[in-house]
């Protein structure tokens, strides 16, 4: 069971309340597209991302951005039993999605590199960035857990 | 051999003209170690770096983050040939030094992060490619001598 102390719950909730959702979601997965190319293969049913003009003005990625994001946010209220609050959808990212989990943890980069970029070097302290990385690495452990 | 074309080459060029080695290369160290706290153990000549707090005060953090940005930034003329300019380097750190060579992707992506907090929207993806190429090539040149 993953424990967090005070100080990373509180962390977690006020940069939390800071995110849009649409905006940093569609950030965080067209840099995944366009740094790790091979991840658009999952998303061949989008239509057009050859190139990073393609995938910006892409309405399917920005909507599976938000998608994306809004599940992140739906962990952090779960975060006491997050593996629990995952089992669905990481049985569908194994079963049905046959997505290679080594991918969350490139999606979970960049999720800490649009708030890196969000809040700046004063705001994204040591601290804020050492929650942010537990986070992302806990949701992709939970993600994973009911690979077969 | 890797290659880079033209604009990858002028976003690098024009990008690290930009770069403060020296408070960027200090947030770079101070994150690695607080961040992945087993990066300490190579660092035991350095003193008290239990907390982030002491982490932020060592003066051997600072001069030695500028040193490793340095060193970085040392590749840039030499995107050509990064291996090549790394293999005495490489040997270091395998022969002497006894680093994980695991150790050079997580600095890597701390290196990335600095500069997305630093730069903010100046760091966009297309930046954001240029320069996690930039990291794993050198990751890779800096292992490239491992036994």
């Amino acid at each position: 069971m993953v424990l967090w102390d005070a100080a990373e719950k509180k962390v977690i909730a006020s940069v939390w309340a800071k995110v849009d959702i649409e905006a940093d979601g569609f950030q965080a997965l067209l840099r995944t597209l366009h740094v790790y190319p091979w991840t658009k293969r999952y998303f061949s049913h989008f239509g057009a991302m050859s190139t990073l003009k393609d995938i910006e003005s892409n309405p399917k990625v920005r909507a599976h951005g938000r998608k994306v994001m809004a599940a992140v946010g739906d962990a952090i209220s779960h975060m006491d039993n997050i593996k629990g609050h995952l089992s669905q959808l990481s049985q569908l990212h194994s079963d049905k999605l046959h997505v290679d989990p080594a991918n969350f943890e490139l999606l979970g980069n960049n999720i800490v590199i649009v708030l890196a970029v969000k809040l700046g070097n004063d705001a994204f302290t040591p601290e804020v960035q050492a929650t942010f990385q537990k986070l992302v690495a806990v949701i992709s452990s939970a993600l994973t857990r009911e690979y077969h | 051999m890797v290659h880079w074309d033209a604009t990858e080459k002028q976003t690098i060029t024009s990008f690290w003209g930009k770069v403060d080695l020296a408070a960027d290369g200090e947030h770079s160290l101070q994150r690695l170690l607080y961040v992945y706290p087993w990066c300490r153990r190579y660092f035991h000549k350095f003193g008290d770096l239990s907390t982030i707090s002491a982490i932020r005060k060592n003066s051997h953090v600072r001069a030695h983050g500028h040193k490793v940005l340095s060193a970085l930034g040392d590749c840039v003329p030499h995107l050509g040939d990064i291996k090549g300019h790394l293999a005495q380097l490489s040997k270091l750190h395998c022969e002497t030094l006894h680093v994980d060579p695991a150790n050079f992707c997580l600095l890597g992506q701390i290196i990335t992060i600095v500069l997305a907090s630093r730069f903010g929207a100046a760091f966009t993806p297309e930046v954001q490619a240029c320069f996690e190429k930039l990291v794993g090539v050198t990751a890779a040149g800096l292992s490239s001598q491992y036994h």
